[in-house]
């Protein structure tokens, strides 16, 4: 993270813009037309109650699903190109490889020559604290091990755009605060993240803007302190009151 | 009974005595099948795992061809493979019939489909869980297949194993073309099926227990290295 230089600079993602996007599955409609602009900067929370389509628009925004209808572009472009949006999973995936195999395939993959992956290693493992796990299967680790993994993993690629999809769900608070950390870092280094949480603290500590969704939907998309402190949507309202969304 | 008893002492006498006919015959039948599994695994591997990893016309058709293969006749191998390395067939000008390379041959054939259909089957499963990684990391699906082969290395010594088994106790198609020549291409399972016939039960039953002590520690070699795999999170 030291070196902020991308592994292959050629034009950029931003903004990242989402037009009228809809997805549908088993005739249900899950994404509704939804419209979005992601700009660098400011770290972004999608929330929203369960099946509200937070996951499917996460990983609509990586690219990993084409939307039935609607665009999606980055920079104007169809596709964000190699290495640039990366995107840390709520249950990380990890090779059945070592911690820092692990590393070197994420590495090797993104294009970089091998005399350099050492020396990237290193660097990882340091800002994951891992540097003692280095040997051990990941697929051994903590969960809170595995997750800060896969963070220094996303970030090996130092992407333009970060996306997490509840990286912190079932792990305890201190390797919360480790994850957050991790996000904070990035973002204080010019990455921008886009994270879905179900956690209003965690959304309240890390986000400076919500977008808040309800069945497929946006039904606010807010600067975090208004969206907290004075919600306009009436489902918004519902939510952070604590009242079930159907 | 007692004849049966006999027999069976004579077979561990011959095994015991390291008889130097017995060896050469076990030596024949590992150069034999491992050489086809080795082989088998070279094509099978890979083409297990693009068949479960590629989107191309024809993948479904293919798939069921490789699995129907799985279940090959041995002895209709070993008959279209005579029709075609006999002295008129297409390959004859080769001479390999009656040698150990037609039987090396006829193995691959049988082998191959087992090992890409177990294949297929275990890295589709793993591509499940990889598949959006691999994605998002920009993998390309030649990356892909190499890193699902990697990853599923010790699952896949099921298949190896599996085409072990097949070419261990194959005997319809390498007689056929192999002949069950004397110090040529006489293997375990071709002497056992002679010897038998011949009355020897001595030299058939030795060389039973040989081939079936062979495939159990193979297996236990391979079932604890995969054991000690999966205590290691690696599998």
């Amino acid at each position: 993270m030291r070196d902020t230089a991308r592994l292959d600079d050629h034009g950029g993602i931003w903004p990242v813009v989402l037009a009228h996007v809809d997805f549908a599955a088993a005739r249900k409609r899950l994404i509704d037309g939804v419209s979005l602009t992601l700009e660098p900067g400011p770290v972004t929370c999608i929330m929203g109650p369960n099946g509200a389509g937070k996951s499917l628009l996460l990983r609509i925004i990586a690219g990993l699903i084409r939307p039935g209808a609607g665009r999606v572009s980055y920079g104007g472009a169809a596709e964000p190109g190699k290495n640039r949006i990366a995107l840390v999973f709520q249950r990380p995936v990890l090779l059945r490889r070592s911690v820092a195999a692990n590393l070197d395939h994420a590495l090797q993959t993104y294009g970089v020559p091998r005399a350099e992956r050492r020396g990237r290693i290193a660097d990882l493992l340091a800002l994951g604290q891992l540097e003692t796990l280095a040997a051990r299967p990941a697929r051994v680790l903590s969960g809170g091990e595995q997750q800060r993994l896969a963070m220094v993993r996303a970030l090996a690629a130092r992407p333009e755009l970060l996306l997490l999809d509840e990286p912190c769900a079932s792990l305890d608070p201190q390797a919360t605060a480790a994850i957050e950390a991790l996000v904070r870092e990035a973002a204080a280094e010019g990455v921008k993240v886009a994270l879905v949480t179900h956690d209003r603290d965690q959304a309240r500590r890390l986000a400076e803007e919500i977008v808040f969704l309800h069945r497929g939907r946006i039904a606010e998309h807010a600067p975090a302190g208004q969206f907290f402190d004075a919600p306009r949507s009436a489902e918004a309202q519902a939510y952070l009151a604590g009242r079930l969304l159907i | 009974m007692q004849d049966f008893q006999a027999a069976f002492g004579e077979a561990f006498a011959l095994i015991l005595s390291a008889d130097a006919g017995l060896l050469e015959i076990i030596a024949l039948s590992l150069r034999v099948t491992l050489s086809a599994v080795a082989i088998a695994c070279l094509i099978g591997l890979p083409l297990g795992a693009v068949l479960a990893v590629g989107r191309f016309p024809g993948r479904m058709v293919a798939t069921v061809l490789v699995n129907a293969l799985m279940g090959l006749p041995p002895v209709v191998v070993g008959l279209g493979l005579y029709l075609m390395l006999s002295a008129a067939g297409p390959f004859g000008v080769l001479q390999l019939l009656y040698t150990p390379t037609a039987m090396i041959i006829a193995q691959v054939i049988l082998v191959t489909p087992i090992i890409a259909a177990l294949t297929r089957q275990v890295i589709e499963d793993l591509h499940g869980e990889y598949d959006e990684l691999l994605r998002v990391l920009g993998t390309s699906r030649a990356g892909t297949v190499a890193t699902l082969l990697w990853d599923a290395r010790y699952s896949l010594l099921t298949a190896a194993l599996a085409g072990l088994g097949r070419a261990l106790a194959e005997v319809g198609a390498v007689i056929i073309v192999g002949g069950n020549i004397n110090h040529v291409t006489r293997m375990m399972t071709t002497a056992i099926a002679l010897e038998t016939s011949k009355g020897d039960l001595a030299l058939a039953l030795g060389l039973g227990v040989i081939l079936i002590s062979l495939s159990v520690i193979v297996s236990a070699g391979l079932m604890g290295l995969r054991a000690t795999a999966a205590r290691m999170a690696y599998a």
